[in-house]
């Protein structure tokens, strides 16, 4: 490579501008980013930054502007020309086919010809050297399905570079991990960055910002509108760069006064959709008046319990004892529940808490959508279902205020409010919530945690479920950590740290000594 | 991937597109009659003035839509539970069943007009209960709605060939049907009813169950948007996951969806039993059950849109029924090409013109920048 080339930067983008109707997912974004540095980009929900990585990895094309790599302009048009031009993406959900082998996905795309065999040996080949290259090793006839999380993101980004990949790009890299697995994550990236890889990083964690990335660069309503040294910031003011004003990263909280216990799990087993016991045997107790942390890394069950004291998953064995009278277990569904004054803010609001084809007024009734004061007897009042939401989106500040707008036209934060609006408003008094800022811009996570607050405050009890250790620490008046369905250990919020929490959550738990 | 566009507006999305399909559908048309050495302008004059030139025609095409309306929007309802019901057509003959029935048997218990009232309630009440079973099969038993309702459409064959060639028939009648009904059981047809106002209209099957079709296709619309059985429909067809979550039983809005499906496919044996045959023919659905999967389609499963799309499907039947009796060269197969054509772009290729329309809205609204 001639000296020039490399002096030029990896990637250059240059005025780059994207629109989707009225939506302007990226205005004249230009970014620089050396070779063989971790360049970060932060922003809230929506900022751009996905939009952006989509251009880059040719899924859009842009509008206006200009992509570089090393110094000379190129088209990317589709991912197989992204890959050509050297660029290989690791997306948030793995693009991984389960049942196949290590070795099958990795060569999926890139067999050589017709015939398995040859490509197979080259692509085994490969793998070994990058294994000892970069300390990437992976089993390659292990079955991908098999694999823990972390591994199947390594194939991942293997996949990247047996096609010659010299730019890494990662978006959300580590919402899927626990925070050894995270760690590991970060030390790989670091071993690529010395063999003068170049690294682009997505995320909205600051804190993963300041340990891993050289430079940062802040998109906000589809901007960039800084880039600082890593070393020379901080994450207050890489936070308020993303909001664009003042962030209360902590909110206020006083101590907690725990009255009786409103809701009690004992031996609880809950099985998923296939018939795997996701939660075996987990008993707790919430009492009025608390906010009970539920920490795990995602899918070590959590879900299924909320659903299980939801009503809307059964219950394999154990009991569920509201005000310590024991539910029967298979008499009971989403609708008993809220009748005994269960309240529900699902983990995925999308696929569970909202209807996207409806009306927002629709949806801001959706399981209470029989009271009577949505329209007596057969048919509903219109007028009444429309005010309903009105108000509901006037109280919980939800943007904009169009009831007849379609659910799915409202960003992710506002589509939450509404959620937590209708949950709120009906005033239960045991609140199960899952995820409440899940894809949630800051400026809603400060309004929303404050909201939870509050409810706790006015003494509901209240079950927080949650992969963002801030956020637990943030609200908890106590922590259970989940693993592998199981209660690994319960911590006192003022007498724990992250690094305890995550022995807990990979299944240490016992602390040591 | 592709780009998202900005949604079109309503008036585009319910009429403009439709349009464009149903012409897309008719050039090809043309260029198939082409093909086969007719002038196509010349042929779509004909199916037409054929269809709407004269009050013959029309009394004919909106007999053939009252079906088409009923059949579509049994069709319709289940698409908003997101099931989809090709069953329409045996439920719609196993209805004509319980239509004739009442008519045979129990004439001479109900004097006037409610022996006709009675027969289209217990041809609605036997579309019903011939749905129920792929209606409970899909909700207990996941078996899918598509597969059994095919079957069923069979087993409707098969059991009516039976009774009609076996039980029902007239001893020493060589066509398979019932005995006639007695006549005042009879829906009235519209010519006979204007005669004593003075009014002459030329003798067609077109009666009174047309506007109990415009009457159901009202009552589909408010179910489906103003009740609470519709909001659980609807809520189910667009997320079931989200149903369970709002504490609504899918399962009993499945059964309850293919109760009210095969119901409203009993309206079709209202118009062509009672209003027309005055007996039970073999096969007299004729496929109009299917052609209500193309009206649902084509209506985009709002009833307004489906009383459209079944006067378009009624002018293609007697347009298209002239066009054959004038154009030997063009058989009647042809409209069932037109029909297929029309299928394919308001059904299958939906959204094919959806893009480049957008696009064409969008540059007449917004200056692009420079």
């Amino acid at each position: 490579m001639d000296p020039q080339a490399s002096a030029a930067p990896a990637i250059e983008l240059i005025g780059i501008d994207k629109r989707f109707g009225a939506v302007h997912a990226n205005s004249n974004v230009n970014l620089k980013i050396e070779r063989g540095v971790i360049h970060g980009v932060v922003g809230e929900n929506g900022a751009g930054k996905s939009t952006l990585m989509s251009i880059l990895y040719g899924f859009y094309e842009a509008d206006a502007g200009e992509i570089q790599i090393n110094g000379k302009p190129v088209r990317i048009r589709s991912s197989r020309e992204a890959i050509d031009h050297g660029i290989g993406m690791v997306h948030q959900h793995f693009m991984l086919v389960q049942p196949l082998s290590v070795l099958e996905n990795v060569m999926l795309g890139a067999e050589g010809g017709p015939l398995l065999a040859g490509g197979a040996k080259a692509i085994r080949k490969k793998l070994s050297e990058l294994g000892a290259e970069y300390g990437l090793q992976v089993d390659p006839d292990a079955i991908v399905g098999e694999l823990p999380v972390g591994l199947q993101q390594r194939v991942e980004i293997l996949k990247a570079l047996v096609r010659g990949a010299e730019i890494l790009v990662l978006d959300e890299p580590t919402a899927v991990l626990t925070p050894p697995e995270a760690d590991q994550l970060f030390d790989m990236l670091r071993v690529l960055k010395r063999q003068n890889k170049t690294i682009l990083f997505i995320t909205h964690k600051l804190r993963e910002i300041m340990d891993l990335a050289d430079r940062v660069s802040v998109m906000r309503r589809g901007e960039i509108v800084a880039t600082y040294e890593t070393a020379a910031t901080s994450p207050p003011q890489l936070a308020d760069a993303m909001v664009g004003r003042k962030v209360i990263l902590k909110i206020d909280k006083g101590p907690a006064h725990p009255g009786g216990v409103a809701l009690e799990a004992r031996d609880l087993v809950v099985l998923d959709d296939r018939g795997v016991a996701r939660v075996q045997g987990v008993s707790f107790a919430l009492r009025e008046g608390e906010i009970l942390g539920l920490a795990g890394v995602a899918g070590n069950g959590q879900s299924e319990l909320l659903e299980a004291l939801a009503g809307i998953r059964p219950i394999a064995s154990g009991e569920i004892l509201v005000d310590g009278r024991p539910l029967p277990p298979l008499a009971f569904d989403a609708r008993a529940m809220r009748a005994l004054g269960v309240g529900h803010i699902p983990e995925d609001r999308q696929r569970v808490g909202l209807v996207m084809p409806f009306e927002a007024c629709e949806s801001a009734m959706l399981g209470f959508h029989r009271q009577p004061a949505f329209g007596q007897g057969v048919f509903f009042s219109r007028s009444a279902i429309i005010a309903d939401a009105a108000r509901l989106m006037e109280a919980f500040d939800v943007r904009p205020r169009a009831p007849l707008l379609k659910t799915a036209n409202f960003s992710g934060g506002n589509q939450q409010k509404i959620v937590l609006a209708r949950e709120i408003d009906h005033n239960p008094r045991i609140m199960l919530i899952g995820q409440p800022t899940r894809g949630v811009d800051i400026g809603a996570i400060e309004f929303i945690h404050k909201r939870i607050v509050a409810e706790r405050d006015a003494g509901k009890a209240i079950l927080l479920v949650s992969v963002e250790l801030d956020e637990i620490f943030a609200l908890s008046d106590r922590i259970a950590v989940l693993c592998g369905g199981r209660i690994t250990g319960e911590r006192n919020p003022d007498q724990t740290d992250a690094q305890d929490l995550g022995l807990l959550m990979a299944g240490v738990s016992e602390r040591a000594a | 991937m592709s780009a998202p566009l900005k949604p079109l507006p309503a008036w585009a999305d319910v009429a403009l597109i439709p349009l464009v399909n149903v012409a897309a559908a008719f050039f090809i048309s043309g260029l198939v009659v082409l093909a086969i050495g007719e002038n196509p302008l010349e042929a779509v004059k004909l199916l037409i003035v054929g269809a709407l030139g004269d009050l013959e025609g029309i009394g004919f095409t909106l007999y053939y839509a009252t079906s088409f309306i009923f059949t579509g929007l049994a069709v319709a309802i289940c698409f908003h539970a997101g099931l989809f019901n090709i069953g329409v057509e045996g439920q719609a003959y196993v209805a004509g069943l319980g239509a004739a029935l009442v008519s045979l048997y129990l004439g001479a218990f109900l004097p006037g007009y409610s022996l006709a009232i009675v027969a289209i309630l217990a041809g609605a009440l036997f579309g019903a209960a011939f749905a129920a079973i792929p209606g409970y099969l899909q909700a207990k038993r996941d078996a899918h709605i598509v597969i059994t309702t095919i079957m069923f459409n069979y087993v409707a064959s098969a059991l009516m060939g039976y009774l009609l060639v076996d039980v029902l028939r007239t001893p020493g009648q060589m066509n398979a049907e019932t005995p006639g009904f007695p006549h005042y059981g009879d829906v009235p047809q519209f010519h006979e009813l204007l005669k004593p106002l003075g009014i002459h209209w030329p003798v067609t099957p077109f009666n009174l169950t047309f506007l109990l079709a415009l009457a159901c296709a009202f009552g589909v619309w408010a179910l489906i948007w103003r009740t609470r059985l519709g909001y659980a429909i609807r809520a189910v067809g667009a997320n079931p996951t989200a149903a369970i979550y709002g504490g609504i039983s899918p399962a009993r809005v499945v059964i309850v969806t293919t109760l009210l499906s095969g119901a409203l496919a009993g309206g079709m044996a209202a118009n062509v039993i009672l209003g027309e045959e005055h007996r039970l023919i073999l096969e007299y659905t004729a496929g109009f059950g299917f052609v209500g999967i193309a009206v649902a389609l084509m209506g985009r499963a709002h009833p307004a849109g489906i009383v459209l799309a079944a006067i378009l499907f009624g002018v293609l039947y007697q347009g298209g029924a002239e066009l054959a009796f004038d154009k030997p060269k063009i058989s009647r197969d042809m409209i069932v090409v037109i029909q297929g054509l029309v299928v394919l772009f308001a059904g299958a290729l939906e959204h094919m013109f959806r893009r480049p329309v957008a696009a064409l809205l969008a540059r007449r609204t917004t200056q692009p920048p420079i």
